[in-house]
């Protein structure tokens, strides 16, 4: 058969589009069999020279690719012929493959320049269509910069079909190739006049995409949209309207007095939700110094909120978190709902309803509000109740635990929420316990306690999720034995046999704190039976009222349990494990002989006494934490360059670096940090700290003072607190707060008791940075030109205007009027226009501070006075 | 500006999916799959929002609406108002039913070509253009009209089911 007759051969009995469709819904080949059946046909016909046999093979494939994910970036030059067709069918096949397939990276895109450009100057309003919808949609700068006389002639279109569609593609246009604004801005502003509420509509909501990217350069051109925003009656338009001086506002605060009474006319006179919803949100988002308006936005929150219809339910509670921050009365006046809303089926609800909750939270209602979170969180799925636990935990840590008075409390609070069935969120639970740890001394005692009673129960050490906290509860009990009751039972759970099911990380840590109950207790042991020796005694005291409790049968006891339970491990394939366990072992090893034949241990010489007060100095130092900006705070040392040359890194590998990054930053990264590198903090220790105890606080009140710049500052939130202690020359703040007498009566009622001392870093504690605002630095530039191209072309268009009014009716007293506020607005805009072109000479670094200059001289001047 | 439409029938297959911004298609299966695993998860009579930033980035949301076998499902950032965009599903629910009179799954499934036309009368580059159903309806007959015509001169006529059924 010759080509030509398989051509026609291949169109007579081609599948359509629609016989494609029914084919899959009847094929038993299995979906994917089909459709590589399907491509197969399609890529023979394709290559047909046949306009119809290819689009309509064109088609199917476009199907194929939208709905069922088949590729089709191998058909884009097959798409450039079928869209030079001169059939309207074929074109919009064309067009449809083309806008759906190509991106900047597709090389024929060069191709279709000319085809599209013919297209927009087509006498068919349709093709014209056509081409537009493929240009908004794909539009490169090439294609921008090619097309955009024939965009400006669209723009005077008189059918307004034609019209609006060539007002939205100026948005892309604009976007890619910022040199037309300058042809295309007059036109474009000339149509927030226009009656055709089409075309106002599409204008102002390209005015809405240009205000978002860029508030400032739209700001001159607020007289017009102030008309807009009290003439109209389309609700669409006032939507839109409402969101660009949302954006407005938000940068010239006056503009906010202005537009507040027609924002509430609109609202109290609007039947439709989305209109009065849109006002609400730009009152309580932007304008919300406005008493009035507030008062009147929340009195429609309300509304909303009554409503049985879950949607305005949902949105009512969210425009009461954005007014939340501000004006917490409006939360509080609908506490009823909002606690209601908890218990709704919608988990959107749900979960608006618990960030307004947490927005309630503060000193006085902390406890009532978790208990009925905890409550909750009790009943709810999985995913709410991880959702409830994460923002309690969030809310009360936030600011170093602000909020919270009674420690004593939250720490159980911990344990039980630890304990709740779904609980996801055991790092942050064992995060908060070791930074309560560190950071408050008085929670201690009960820290010890809930610990105590993770650590003893079995059954938790099968729960994944658990573990997390078990290695918070271990360490916690390690680190402040001297609160324990029963220090034997400790070791013995730390060892019990069920710990195998932990991971060795997890597991090291619970060796470790065996390793450090084990210290305490012989300290306890030889300092009770040393009576005459005066400083350990006086160090060791602190605290236990079980010190005494240790008698030489137990001590041995103690040794044996351990040794016992340790022996296997040394042999164990983790290394971190087995080197624990080693350690624990050679230190028993050293004591073990003088402890078993019962020397004299009065006698300070002994080897095993000189060992065990060597670790216990080692063990008493007390851990702190610290700045997440301290690694900022070392100085550079001269000469060492250190973002020199690094940045080429970033290409070479830049996935690899970023993870390293994000561990700098993060918070509960550097505590565990702390927490596994203890051995090696212990080992610095030893080398420095072999004096006695005393001596060796004072040393470290010398370290402090010396670099203390990376440790943190203590608050004293209660005076009482500090002041009572003199006994140590103290060096600064911390010392002091170390030597406190930790026989401080504590146990008193939870009303009258003063909140205790919260170590707070005088930084780093909340500076996570936050990713955005580095993104949003870098990505100001492209914006920037264009919102400098709006500029320019705002003074050619208000100079135009000008003389376009004075020839027009130059006696109109109205327009006069208006004149004279043009003119200024035109002044003004010049001024500002140097200011920016300035501005623009000075390097990024100093953006911010631009940022305010500019925001500065627009107040001045920028608005017309009869709108302010 | 809208993101993304997407319909899509109680079984999670896609009967028209629209993304407004270039994305590679495993990416847009990737999405409807997402979109769909959270859409059937959700009771009825509840909200019609969902919090979809993890699939669409930061400040995207989501609304659906649920009819018959199909959800309708409309992606959008934070220059659309949500009720406004419930409105418009509304509306291109209208307008379809005044297309296929009484619109059903199958019309959407096998007038792909037309949805599309309906649709890009409504959305345009992401922008609402139309919000009046008698236009789209206007502008989709001429369409069709115009296609009709281009079809009639053809020598060669395409297959027997051809482009009668629109």
């Amino acid at each position: 058969m010759s080509s030509s007759s398989t051509s026609i051969m291949d169109n007579l009995f081609q599948r359509s589009l629609e016989d494609l469709i029914k084919g899959f819904r009847l094929q038993l080949l299995g979906e994917s069999n089909f459709i590589s059946r399907a491509l197969e046909e399609i890529r023979r016909e394709i290559k047909s020279t046949d306009l119809s046999t290819k689009s309509t093979a064109l088609h199917k494939l476009s199907y194929l690719a939208a709905l069922h994910g088949v590729d089709m970036s191998w058909a884009a030059f097959h798409a450039v012929e079928v869209v030079s067709s001169s059939r309207f069918q074929h074109k919009r096949i064309g067009y449809q493959a083309i806008t759906q397939s190509f991106n900047d990276q597709t090389s024929v895109m060069l191709l279709i320049t000319n085809q599209v450009r013919k297209d927009l100057n087509s006498a068919n309003e349709y093709e014209v269509s056509l081409a537009l919808e493929c240009l908004s949609r794909i539009g490169t700068h090439d294609l921008a910069r090619d097309l955009t006389p024939e965009v400006f002639t669209l723009l005077g279109s008189s059918k307004s079909f034609v019209k609006k569609k060539a007002i939205g593609v100026v948005l892309r246009v604009f976007e890619k190739y910022h040199d037309a604004v300058k042809v295309c801005f007059k036109r474009l502003v000339e149509n927030l006049e226009s009656s055709d509420p089409q075309i106002l509509s599409a204008v102002v909501g390209v005015f809405c995409e240009l205000a978002t990217k860029d508030p400032q350069s739209c700001l001159p051109l607020a007289p017009e949209f102030y008309k807009v925003l009290v003439e109209s009656r389309n609700n669409w338009v006032l939507i839109k309207v409402l969101k660009i001086f949302a954006k407005l506002a938000s940068i010239e605060p006056r503009l906010g007095k202005k537009v507040a009474e027609p924002i509430c006319e609109h609202m109290s006179r609007t039947v439709a939700k989305s209109l009065v919803f849109e006002c609400v949100r730009t009152v309580v988002s932007s304008l919300s110094d406005n008493e009035a308006a507030v008062k009147l936005a929340v009195a429609k929150i309300r509304e909303f909120l009554v409503e049985d219809d879950p949607n305005l339910k949902y949105l009512g509670l969210n425009a009461l978190s954005i007014v939340a921050p501000k004006h917490l009365w409006a939360v509080l006046e609908n506490k009823e709902v909002v606690v209601k809303a908890m218990s709704d089926e919608d988990p959107n609800v749900k979960l608006e309803a618990l960030h307004l909750l947490m927005a309630m939270v503060n000193e006085d209602n902390v406890l009532e509000i978790t208990r009925i979170l905890m409550n909750y969180a009790l009943k709810s799925d999985p995913l709410f109740c991880n959702e409830i636990i994460f923002s309690v935990l969030s809310a009360c840590s936030r600011n170093a635990y602000e909020i919270i008075v009674d420690f004593d409390w939250y720490v159980s609070l911990l344990g039980e929420m630890a304990r709740i069935p779904h609980c996801q969120r055991g790092e942050e639970i064992e995060h908060q316990f070791i930074d309560i740890g560190m950071r408050v001394r008085d929670a201690r005692p009960q820290l010890v306690r809930v610990s105590w009673a993770f650590l003893i129960d079995p059954a938790l050490l099968g729960n994944l999720f658990l573990h997390p906290i078990l290695s918070a509860a271990a360490w916690v009990s390690g680190e402040y034995v001297e609160f324990s009751k029963n220090p034997y039972e400790t070791v013995e759970a730390l060892l019990q046999p069920r710990t195998g099911l932990l991971p060795p990380s997890i597991r090291a840590v619970y060796i470790h704190s065996a390793f450090k109950v084990l210290v305490f207790c012989l300290g306890s042991y030889f300092s009770s039976q040393d009576t005459t020796s005066s400083s350990l005694a006086q160090e060791s005291s602190s605290g236990s009222s079980s010190m005494n409790a240790f008698t030489h049968g137990s001590i041995l006891n103690l040794v044996n349990v351990i040794e016992r339970d340790l022996g296997p491990l040394s042999e164990t394939h983790d290394v971190e494990v087995q080197e624990r366990a080693k350690n624990v072992l050679g230190f028993i090893g050293m004591i073990k002989q003088d402890i078993a034949e019962k020397l004299n241990l009065q006698d300070n010489e002994t080897e095993s006494f000189g060992v065990a007060a060597f670790m216990e100095d080692v063990f008493s130092e007390e851990i702190g934490p610290v700045s997440a900006a301290a690694q900022e705070k070392v100085c550079v040392p001269d000469g060492l360059e250190l973002e020199e040359n690094l940045g080429v890194l970033d290409e070479i590998c830049g996935e690899f670096l970023k993870p390293v990054e994000s561990d700098l930053v993060s918070y509960t990264d550097m505590i565990s940090f702390s927490v596994s590198k203890l051995r090696i903090r212990d080992q610095q220790e030893a080398s420095s700290s072999s004096s006695p105890p005393h001596e060796a606080s004072s040393l470290l009140a010398e370290h402090r003072k010396r670099h203390g710049m990376y440790y943190l500052t203590s608050q004293k939130d209660d005076p009482d607190s500090n002041g009572t202690h003199s006994d140590y020359p103290l060096a600064n703040e911390l010392a002091n707060e170390i030597s406190q007498d930790p026989f401080n009566p504590k146990r008193k009622p939870n009303q009258s008791k003063p909140r205790p001392v919260v170590v707070k870093l005088d930084d780093g504690d909340e500076s996570r940075i936050t990713p955005q605002a580095k993104t949003n630095i870098q990505t100001g530039n492209d914006d920037e030109s264009l919102s400098r191209a709006i500029q320019s072309a705002l003074l050619v268009k208000n100079k135009g205007k000008e003389k376009d009014r004075y020839e027009e009716n130059p006696n109109s007293r109205q327009q006069e009027k208006e004149e004279s506020s043009r003119i200024e607005n035109h002044q003004n805009s010049e001024k500002k226009k140097k200011k920016k072109k300035k501005n623009g000479e000075r390097s990024s670094k100093h953006k911010s501070r631009r940022r305010n200059e500019v925001a500065s001289a627009s107040e001045q001047v920028i608005i017309p006075d009869f709108l302010l | 500006m809208i993101k993304a439409v997407m319909m899509l029938n109680t079984q999670g297959k896609p009967r028209l999916a629209k993304f407004y911004d270039y994305m590679p298609v495993e990416k847009q299966q990737e999405l409807i799959r997402g979109v769909f695993s959270v859409l059937c998860s959700r009771p009825e009579n509840v909200s019609n929002f969902l919090e979809i930033d993890s699939l669409f980035g930061p400040d995207s949301r989501l609304v659906y609406k649920h009819y018959a076998t199909l959800y309708f499902v409309l992606v959008f950032d934070g220059s659309e108002n949500e009720l406004a965009m419930l409105d418009l599903i509304q509306v291109l629910v209208e307008t379809l039913d005044k297309c296929f009179s009484n619109v059903c799954e199958l019309d959407i499934v096998f007038n792909y070509s037309k949805m599309h036309a309906v649709l890009d009368e409504i959305v345009f580059g992401g922008q609402v253009l139309e919000t009046s159903s008698a236009e789209v309806m206007k502008a989709v007959e001429e369409i069709s009209k115009l296609e009709a015509a281009s079809n009639s001169i053809s020598l060669v006529p395409k297959s027997v089911s051809g482009w009668r059924g629109r």
